[in-house]
C-alpha cells in the first residue's frame, strides 16, 4: 500500500517550514519594521524611508529587521510603516520619511518607551493601550477578501503566502477535479471584475466543453484605465494569489498553458510576478506535475505595450499573436476560438484573485457577501478630492455616498461635492442626486456610468464638467484602434466640438450634434471602447447642462478651469507693497511692478498656470481668478517707471 | 549651422552602430511571428528606441513586410522612434493628474526645455513624454523622472527638478575634471 501522497499532503509538507518561519517572524524578539514598498509607496519615498531606518539603526547599534511589503491601499498615508516591537501590538504609522524614521528609532526602538503617537495611525490588533485601526471608518466598513493579505506579507517570499493558507485552494481543486471547480464558481455567481461582469463560471464551462485542444487561459493585467491601479497593486503585493487563481482556472478549463498579460508600464509588477512564478515552480506549485498530480501548467508573461484597447479580449489576443491590437467580431467567442484558434479563457486579475477564496471557503460563504445578483466585493481606487484616497474594497451593493463620505472621509477641505467619475474613460460622471446609487454592475449601468475596472475620481466645484468630458474623449479618440468608422472619425468630431466649447465657441446646434453623434458612435462601434466612449459626454450633458450653456452662451467656465475662459489678476487692495513672491514663481515672467510698487499680471504673457495663487502669502491672498476674462476690473494700473534718481 | 551638422552626424554614426548591433543579435532570436512584440520590446530595451532601419531588419528576420512591422510598432504607445534623453521625463496625464493640472506641468516642462512632447533636447539630456497613467493617482500630479516618481508636482517644482538634474550633472562634471585634469579643453 505505497500510495502517493495527495495534493493536500504534499502542500502540508511545504507549509510546515513556511509556517515556522512566519511564526518566527511574528514572535521575533527583535523589532520588525515593515515598509510598504509597492509602486505607490516608492513614489511617496519609501526608499528614503528604508535608508533612513537602516542608517538610524546602524548609528544606534540596534538590532531590528526591515521587511518590505506590498501596498495596503492607504495611499493618503504613504509611506506606510508597520512596526512590531516585542511587547507591543503591531503599530501602523503614516507618512514616515527618513526624518520620522530616525525619530521612531531614537524614541521607540531604542528604549521601547515612546511609541510616537504623533505619527501613529493605529494598532493592528485589539489592545488596551492604543486605538485600533478598526476604530476608523476606513477600516470598519471595508471588507477585504481579495486584498486580505496585501501589505501584510512580503510579496517576494512565497513562505508568507503559504503560511497564511496559500495554495490550499489549488490543492483542494486538484483533489475535487475541474468540473467541481466550474460548478463551484458557477454556484458562487462570480462575475468578471474586468468591467463587463460576465459570469466567470459560464465562460469556463464553455471552454471546458470546447472540443479543440490544447486550451489556454490568460490573466488580463492590461490595466489601461487612467485612474485605476488595483490590478497592479494585487500583482505587486500578493502575486501568488493571482497565480493560484490562474492555476485553478487552468485546471477548471483543462488548459496546459497560461499567460499573464501585464502592462509594460508596470515594471515592478512584471518583476514581482516573474519572481513568484520561479518560486512557485521550485516548490512544484506550478509547472510540471503540480503537487504530484498529472496536472501541468506552462505559465509565461507577455508584456502589453501600451494600448488601451487591448483590455478588450479579442484585441488582447491579437496583440499576443503579434498583430495590432484590433478587436475582432464575436462570435466565435474566445472561449470557443481564441488565441491561435484555440479555446481561450481570459479573466481579469481581480476575478482570478477572488477564485482561491471561493474554492477554499465555498460558494455559499461567497454569496453571503455583496448582493444577490453580484456577490462578492468590489475594489475601487477612489482618488481626487476625498480626504482618504486609495484602494478600497467594499461589499458589492453599498451606495456611492457611503463609499465617498463614510469610507473615504468625504470631500477634502470640506468643499462641496460636485461629481464622481466612475469607470474610467468609458464611464460617466454622476452628480450628487445619484449618490444613492448602489455599487454593482447593473445599478451603475442604469445610472449611465459603469463599473469598468473600478477607477473612481471624486471632483469638487473646481472641476469643469465640459473639460472633463473633453479630456475623456481626447483619451478615447487617441486610443481608438481605427477599425470602426464611427469610433475613428466620430470621436474626432466629438472632440473638436468639445474643444471649441472649452474655448467658449459653440451653439445650441452643436449641443444637438454632440447628442446625435454620441448615439451614432454607440450604435456603430464593434467593441466596448467605441460603445462606451460617449458615456462621459452623455452623462455630463444630462446632469450638468447648465455648464455647457454657460460655456457657449456666456463664454464663462463656472468652475474656472477652462483656461481660455479664465484670467488671473492681482487685487491691488490686497497686494502687499514690496512682496515679490508671485514674481519669483511666475514661469513666464508675466508679473510686473506697478507704479505704486504693487504687482500686476501682463495678460499677454500669462499662461494661467495658477502658480501665483499658491505663491501669494495667505495673509494677503491677493490673486483673483475670474471667468470670463473680460471680468478683470480696471484698477488703473501703470507699470513702474524708474526715475534717474532711483537708479 | 556647422554645429548642428556635426551633431546630426554624431547621431547617424550612433544609429549605424545600433543597427549593426541589432543585425548581429537577430540570428539568435526566435523567428516565430508571435515573437514580434517581445522582439521589438527587447530592441527598445537594449538601445532605448527603435531606429527605423531596425524595423526593416526585424521584418527580414521574421519574413514579414516591413510595413506590417511598422504598423504594429506605431500602433502601441510603448515604442519610440527617436533616441530618448539621458533623463526621460514622463508627465502623467491620467484622470486624477489631469484634474489637478497635469497639462500645465507638461506645458511648463515644454517651455523650460524648449521641446514639445515626444521630442528630445538637442544635447540629448532630456526627452519629454506624456503617459496615460502611472497608477499613483492619490499623489497627483505625478511626473516620472527616469525611474523615479515625483509626486505633487507644481510649476515651481518643475524648475526644481531640472535644476536638481543640472546640479547633479555639474557635480559629476567637476568630479571628472578632478580625476582627469589634463583632458582636452578646447
Amino acid at each position: 500500500m505505497n500510495q502517493n501522497p495527495t495534493p493536500s499532503e504534499q502542500l502540508d509538507r511545504l507549509r510546515q517550514p513556511a509556517k515556522e518561519s512566519w511564526h518566527a517572524l511574528q514572535d521575533s524578539d527583535v523589532p520588525v519594521i515593515y515598509v510598504g514598498h509597492a509602486t505607490c509607496g516608492r513614489a511617496a519615498g519609501s526608499q528614503e524611508t528604508i535608508e533612513g531606518f537602516e542608517q538610524a539603526l546602524a548609528d544606534k547599534g540596534i538590532a531590528a529587521e526591515i521587511r518590505t511589503v506590498g501596498c495596503l491601499g492607504h495611499c493618503y498615508a504613504e509611506p506606510l510603516v508597520i512596526i512590531h516591537y516585542p511587547g507591543f501590538p503591531p503599530l501602523m504609522y503614516q507618512k514616515i520619511g527618513a526624518g520620522e524614521a530616525r525619530v521612531l528609532v531614537n524614541s521607540f526602538l531604542q528604549a521601547g518607551e515612546d511609541p510616537c503617537f504623533e505619527y501613529l495611525l493605529g494598532a493592528l490588533e485589539p489592545n488596551e493601550m492604543f486605538p485600533t485601526l478598526m476604530d476608523y471608518p476606513r477600516y470598519l466598513y471595508e471588507k477585504r477578501v481579495i486584498m486580505a493579505h496585501c501589505g501584510r506579507i512580503d510579496p517576494e517570499n512565497i513562505d508568507h503566502y503559504l503560511a497564511l493558507d496559500g495554495y490550499q485552494a489549488l490543492a483542494k481543486a486538484l483533489e475535487q477535479g475541474g468540473q467541481w471547480v466550474v460548478d463551484e464558481v458557477k454556484a458562487a455567481h462570480l462575475r468578471g471584475r474586468g468591467g463587463a461582469g460576465f459570469p466567470a463560471g459560464i465562460k469556463w464551462e464553455i471552454a471546458r466543453h470546447a472540443e479543440k485542444q490544447p486550451k489556454v487561459v490568460i490573466c488580463n493585467g492590461d490595466e489601461g484605465d487612467p485612474g485605476a491601479y488595483m490590478d497592479r497593486t494585487l500583482m505587486e503585493s500578493n502575486p501568488h494569489q493571482v497565480l493560484e487563481g490562474l492555476a485553478i482556472a487552468a485546471l477548471a478549463v483543462g488548459a496546459e498553458r497560461a499567460i499573464l498579460y501585464i502592462r509594460a508600464e508596470y515594471p515592478l509588477a512584471v518583476r514581482t510576478i516573474q519572481q513568484a512564478i520561479y518560486a512557485a515552480r521550485e516548490k512544484k506549485l506550478l509547472g510540471d506535475h503540480i503537487l504530484g498530480t498529472d496536472f501541468s501548467l506552462d505559465i509565461s508573461i507577455f508584456q502589453g505595450s501600451g494600448a488601451f484597447v487591448c483590455g478588450e479580449e479579442t484585441a488582447l489576443i491579437q496583440s499576443v499573436e503579434g498583430h495590432r491590437g484590433m478587436p475582432q467580431y464575436r462570435p466565435p467567442y474566445p472561449a470557443v476560438e481564441g488565441l491561435d484558434g484555440l479555446p481561450t479563457v481570459i479573466n481579469n486579475v481581480k476575478t482570478l484573485a477572488t477564485v482561491p477564496a471561493i474554492i477554499s471557503k465555498g460558494s455559499d460563504w461567497f454569496k453571503t457577501i455583496g448582493t444577490e445578483k453580484t456577490p462578492g466585493t468590489a475594489i475601487f481606487s477612489v482618488v481626487g478630492e476625498v480626504e482618504y484616497p486609495g484602494l478600497v474594497e467594499v461589499p458589492m451593493g453599498v451606495s456611492l455616498e457611503h463609499l465617498i463620505y463614510e469610507v473615504c472621509g468625504g470631500i477634502k477641505d470640506g468643499k462641496p461635492f460636485k461629481a464622481v467619475q466612475i469607470g474610467g474613460p468609458s464611464g460617466g460622471c454622476l452628480p450628487e442626486s445619484e449618490l444613492g446609487t448602489a455599487i454593482d454592475f447593473d445599478s451603475l449601468k442604469q445610472a449611465g456610468a459603469m463599473m469598468g475596472s473600478g477607477g473612481m475620481v471624486v471632483m469638487n466645484a473646481d472641476a469643469c464638467m465640459v473639460e472633463v468630458a473633453r479630456y475623456f474623449v481626447d483619451f478615447t479618440q487617441k486610443e481608438s484602434c481605427g477599425k470602426c468608422t464611427f469610433c475613428r472619425i466620430g470621436t474626432r468630431h466629438l472632440l473638436a466640438i468639445l474643444e471649441d466649447f472649452t474655448k467658449g465657441v459653440g451653439s445650441d446646434d452643436d449641443l444637438q450634434e454632440l447628442k446625435s453623434l454620441s448615439e451614432g458612435i454607440i450604435k456603430g462601434s464593434l467593441c466596448s471602447l467605441g460603445k462606451t466612449a460617449p458615456n462621459p459626454v452623455l452623462t455630463t450633458l444630462k446632469f450638468f447642462p447648465d455648464e455647457y450653456l454657460a460655456h457657449i452662451h456666456e463664454q464663462r467656465c463656472p468652475a474656472m478651469m477652462c483656461r481660455a475662459l479664465t484670467a488671473f489678476y492681482i487685487d491691488l487692495e490686497a497686494c502687499a507693497r514690496g512682496c515679490d513672491a508671485c514674481v519669483a514663481c511666475c514661469p513666464t515672467e508675466a508679473i510686473f511692478t506697478t507704479s505704486n510698487r504693487k504687482k500686476a499680471i501682463d495678460q499677454e504673457k500669462c499662461v494661467k498656470c495658477g502658480e501665483c495663487v499658491y505663491a501669494c502669502p495667505p495673509e494677503y491672498d491677493a490673486v483673483r481668478r475670474v471667468s470670463p476674462p473680460g471680468m478683470i476690473p480696471d484698477q488703473g494700473i501703470k507699470p513702474l517707471v524708474e526715475t534717474k534718481e532711483e537708479q | 549651422m556647422s554645429d548642428r551638422c556635426d551633431h546630426d552626424q554624431e547621431i547617424d554614426l550612433e544609429e549605424q552602430q545600433i543597427l549593426a548591433a541589432i543585425e548581429a543579435a537577430l540570428p539568435a532570436m526566435p523567428t516565430d511571428r508571435h515573437q514580434l512584440i517581445p522582439l521589438l520590446q527587447h530592441i527598445q530595451g537594449t538601445h532605448g528606441y527603435l531606429p527605423l532601419g531596425g524595423i526593416a531588419l526585424v521584418a527580414r528576420h521574421l519574413k514579414m513586410a516591413a510595413s506590417k512591422v511598422y504598423g504594429v510598432a506605431t500602433f502601441y504607445n510603448q515604442f519610440r522612434f527617436n533616441p530618448p534623453g539621458r533623463h526621460p521625463l514622463k508627465v502623467c496625464l491620467g484622470t486624477a493628474c489631469h484634474v489637478k493640472g497635469g497639462e500645465i506641468i507638461l506645458e511648463n516642462f515644454s517651455r523650460r526645455l524648449g521641446i514639445a512632447e515626444g521630442e528630445t533636447t538637442k544635447d540629448r539630456e532630456y526627452s519629454l513624454e506624456r503617459v496615460a497613467c502611472v497608477g499613483c493617482c492619490a499623489l497627483a500630479p505625478v511626473v516620472m523622472v527616469g525611474e523615479k516618481t515625483e509626486s505633487y508636482v507644481t510649476p515651481s517644482k518643475v524648475e526644481g527638478i531640472i535644476t536638481e538634474i543640472e546640479i547633479q550633472n555639474e557635480i559629476a562634471e567637476r568630479a571628472k575634471e578632478k580625476h582627469e585634469p589634463e583632458s582636452d579643453t578646447q
